[in-house]
């Protein structure tokens, strides 16, 4: 006798509950707010922010304690909320080149004006571990000084001037928004680079090393790293001009590649362009990169099949959203279809076995 | 009589550079054409624009296709011309993986084009590509397996087998005989040569080799620098060539 | 009810993905792409079908959601709890008084009616992609019914087999133009694309819309030599004794003991309630006491 299995309901209650339970731990250790959250995982918060498209870091933090640290799922979260949202209007561009500075370099200048500003980098930090950490994070402060009154230009401006950089023209066109028109192949690259910005740090990284390791190698050159806050403006009907609406947080990568030209055109540096939320600065050079590996086409050089090239490759791949909800969900019940495979090999198998018995007893 | 093909001032450039230009000739059912020249002579480049893998910048290439006579097949939309690819045209690549699937097997490679035109029964397919195996000398016990088991010579040979299978009108070959052999280019020029008899059929033929269009082809072409500098019958060019490009060719004095 | 909107998305977005399920009703079998909104459930969790269930539920509907043919498996349980949430429809899980019907890799046994519609959750929705990995490409093969490449991998099977030797999301031509996948059913289903009632098919992740109209014409591909069949265990059910629905397989013991039952609970349940008794069932009265 068998009665059939019946509970879905309860299991997903249960396990959910428990869940729960495992989120907050163990309950004799005080628990994280959202603002330790933010302040203390802040890169963290920002990976989140970046890579669920949504500018809000208490939301970012909220989402990290809910995912219990787990990233993608909290970008997940966010993305969900995202799609919600009402869309109020389009901000104009951003200026980058009114940036205040956290961060400023440049791997092919010794200085220019703006100067090189380090910032709070790892970079050259020994990588060994703090145990005064565990102790107590009491830091002093650091030494500040006021911001330079002098202005920031992009380093590239400085190329610019003298024709040594190919031309970037602002385009009259409003790019398509990747969250609210289908991505149909070809895409233009302002679909590539919204797609990128939002792709995955870990696969960005990995394409963008391919390239440097010779997977379509174009000789990148960090022109400029800038990281730091710039005002968000959004043209307002009502009042006939733009007005102020926040701040944000950007990491921008401007990359100078190998150079081109013919008989006819004097050889000129190409460009990659990375821009993403809040302080990734790994992010914004993996995006540079891999910019500058897809344009092979417009800047008429070889496909050499690397994957970094493959348009289709990159952008149907790099999203992490998309990435994990389809390998995980080989784990729901498949037993419909293996049954049907189970059937179909029963078959094939049989039939093999008569034709091996046929052959024996001929 | 109505040409088969009829080539018209084709010209294709790259930027400045001249692909080929000027071009223009008849070919009549059941001729074969040989194009000759060095590499960089433009006559893949012609090859690529006559069979549509290329859009010429002037000119027109009409086919005498079995619905409505001669057609521009520059202008036409690119599902007939890819409608005419797969039916009353063949094209035969210098290299055989291009013009193969390498995952597939011999049999389902020869087997595609029947498919592609509406071949629905598995048995009548096996016995054709059973019967073509044979005709490009592959035995039938070879028909499951895929082609990278195969030699480069056998692999040329179920290219050829892949292509002739639907009894194509028009047949391109782009260096059929590179990339082999000498012992095994003489074999498949035999077999070529046995079946564009036993077929009438009729072919252009992309080739630097003058054995090549010496054995196969009625008429040649020979072009430099983007341009046909001399043409005529076969024999005639070879044995009494007028250009003294065309004298240098033929007393292998260029290495080409 | 909630604080979100109706069925969850917003109206715009919901006349988008209208557009989108008009649009492939009117071309049998095409891939419309739409813009697939982030769902709160993970990509390949059923994101395309919730969206297209959301885009045509209204308020008086009565809603059933099957994960492998049972109303309560896992996910099943999920998505017709998001939608009790989100929209606060009457939910059932007898096929006959379902208006709109969600499904992942089934279709009833019971014959859909003129007034319902199935919905279903598509992973992948090119047939061609594992033949052509370039979405570039296929979308070219369609456009131009270049179809040859998906008969050269059913005569691969057979060469290799001695038979077609795909069991589930078996391709078939629609209306005699467009190849399609119907979704990861068994091909024991196939025959059953042809049916009363409307077929749309939503895949989120790769962001495409398609639908089979009513009374249309689907063909599952073959060769003449090779015909098509569907296939199914060759046992009647085990609870109800039914000898022409699909069957799952259990192990029951662990010295090889197996049982086969109905993959559509509903219809099992209902035979049994009729008083149908399968080899190790009991009758319908005394399991529910």
């Amino acid at each position: 006798m068998y009665v059939a299995v019946k509970g879905g309901e309860r299991a997903i209650d249960n396990a959910h509950a428990w869940l729960a339970e495992e989120r907050r731990g163990d309950v004799a250790v005080p628990e994280l707010s959202v603002a330790q959250i933010r302040e203390q995982l802040a890169l963290a918060v920002n990976r989140v922010m970046a890579e669920g498209s949504l500018y809000d870091p208490d939301l970012a933090a909220l989402a990290i304690k809910q995912a219990r640290g787990d990233l993608i799922e909290a970008i997940f979260l966010i993305r969900a909320y995202r799609t919600t949202l009402p869309r109020f209007g389009g901000s104009n561009p951003i200026e980058t080149e009114d940036m205040t500075c956290d961060r400023r370099v440049s791997a092919t200048f010794k200085d220019a004006p703006g100067g090189q500003i380090l910032g709070p980098t790892f970079d050259y930090t020994h990588r060994l571990i703090d145990f005064k950490l565990a102790a107590d994070g009491d830091v002093g402060t650091a030494p500040a000084s006021t911001p330079s009154p002098i202005a920031t230009p992009h380093i590239m401006s400085f190329l610019d001037r003298e024709d040594l950089i190919q031309k970037e023209p602002a385009g009259a066109d409003i790019p398509d928004d990747l969250t609210r028109t289908p991505l149909e192949l070809p895409a233009n690259r302002a679909l590539r680079l919204q797609s990128l910005a939002r792709g995955d740090e870990g696969f960005l990284l990995g394409l963008a090393y391919s390239t440097q390791r010779g997977y379509a190698r174009n000789h990148a050159f960090v022109a400029e790293l800038r990281i730091g806050a710039v005002a968000v403006e959004m043209d307002i009907p009502e009042l006939g001009f733009a007005i102020e609406v926040g701040e944000i947080t950007v990491t921008e990568c401007e990359t100078v590649n190998q150079f081109q030209g013919s008989k006819s055109q004097p050889p000129q540096f190409t460009r990659g362009y990375g821009l993403v939320f809040g302080m990734t600065e790994r992010k914004a050079i993996s995006m540079a990169l891999v910019d500058r590996a897809l344009r092979w086409k417009e800047l008429g050089e070889d496909n050499v099949g690397a994957p970094a090239q493959d348009e289709e490759f990159v952008l149907y791949h790099s999203d992490n959203i998309q990435a994990t909800g389809f390998l995980e969900h080989i784990k729901l019940p498949h037993y419909v279809d293996f049954q049907s495979e189970l059937e179909l090999i029963r078959k094939l198998r049989s039939e093999a076995q008569e034709n091996i018995n046929r052959e024996v007893s001929e | 009589m109505t040409p088969l093909l009829q080539v018209e001032n084709i010209a294709k450039f790259y930027g400045a550079r001249i692909g080929c230009t000027d071009v223009s000739f008849d070919l009549y059912p059941g001729e074969v054409m040989g194009i000759v020249g060095e590499s960089g002579s433009g006559k893949s480049t012609l090859l690529n624009c006559l069979a549509g893998h290329l859009t010429p910048d002037r000119g027109a290439v009409r086919f005498d296709t079995r619905a409505d006579g001669l057609r521009d097949t520059v202008t036409m939309s690119e599902p007939e011309r890819r409608m005419l690819s797969r039916t009353d045209w063949a094209f035969v690549h210098q290299h055989a993986r291009d013009g193969l699937r390498m995952n597939v097997s011999a049999g389902g490679n020869v087997g595609e084009r029947l498919m592609a035109v509406n071949a629905r029964h598995y048995g009548q397919i096996r016995d054709k590509a059973i019967d073509w195996l044979g005709r490009v000398e592959i035995g039938e016990d070879r028909i499951d397996d895929r082609p990278t088991a195969f030699s480069g010579g056998m692999q040329q040979r179920l290219q050829i087998a892949r292509n002739l299978v639907t009894g194509p009108r028009l047949v391109f070959m782009d260096e059929p005989t590179g990339g082999l052999d000498v012992s095994v280019q003489a074999r498949l020029l035999d077999l070529l040569r046995g079946l564009v008899r036993e077929m009438n059929l009729s072919a252009i033929i992309v080739t630097h080799d003058l054995a090549v269009v010496r054995l196969l082809a009625d008429r040649l072409m020979v072009m430099k620098d983007g341009h046909v500098i001399e043409t005529g019958l076969t024999d005639q060019v070879l044995d009494d060539p007028q250009h003294a490009y065309t004298q240098l060719l033929v007393s292998s004095v260029l290495q080409v | 009810m909630s604080d979100y909107n109706f069925a969850y998305l917003d109206e715009q977005t919901k006349r988008m993905i209208r557009r989108a399920i008009l649009k492939g009703l009117a071309i049998p079998g095409y891939q419309v792409p739409f813009a697939s909104r982030e769902m709160p459930m993970p990509y390949g969790w059923g994101t395309g079908g919730v969206q297209v269930s959301a885009a045509v539920l209204t308020p008086d509907d009565t809603f059933k959601v099957i994960d492998q043919g049972a109303d309560d498996t896992t996910n099943a349980v999920s998505i017709r709890r998001f939608f009790q949430k989100t929209a606060g429809v009457a939910i059932t899980e007898a096929t006959s008084k379902a208006s709109v019907i969600q499904t992942r890799h089934r279709i009833p046994e019971e014959n859909l009616r003129a007034d319902q519609i199935l919905v279903y959750q598509v992973p992948i929705p090119e047939p061609l992609r594992f033949l052509e990995p370039s979405e570039v490409e296929t979308r070219k093969m369609h456009a131009l019914e270049e179809y040859g490449l998906m008969h050269v991998k059913l005569y691969e099977d057979i060469s290799q087999h001695g038979d077609i030797a795909t069991a589930y999301a078996y391709p078939v031509k629609v209306e005699g133009r467009y190849v399609m996948d119907p979704s990861p059913i068994p091909k024991f289903d196939n025959p059953k694309l042809e049916m009363a009632g409307i077929q749309l098919f939503g895949a989120g992740r790769e962001q495409r819309i398609y639908a089979i109209p009513p009374y249309t014409q689907v063909v599952s591909l073959d060769f003449d030599d090779y015909p098509f069949q569907p296939t199914k265990a060759d046992h009647a059910c085990d609870l109800c004794a039914a000898e022409d629905s699909y069957l799952d397989e259990l192990i029951v013991d662990d010295e090889g003991g197996r049982m086969f039952m109905c993959s559509d609970t509903d219809y099992c349940a209902n035979r049994r309630k009729q008083g149908h008794v399968g080899a190790q069932g009991v009758p319908y009265a005394e399991d529910q006491a």
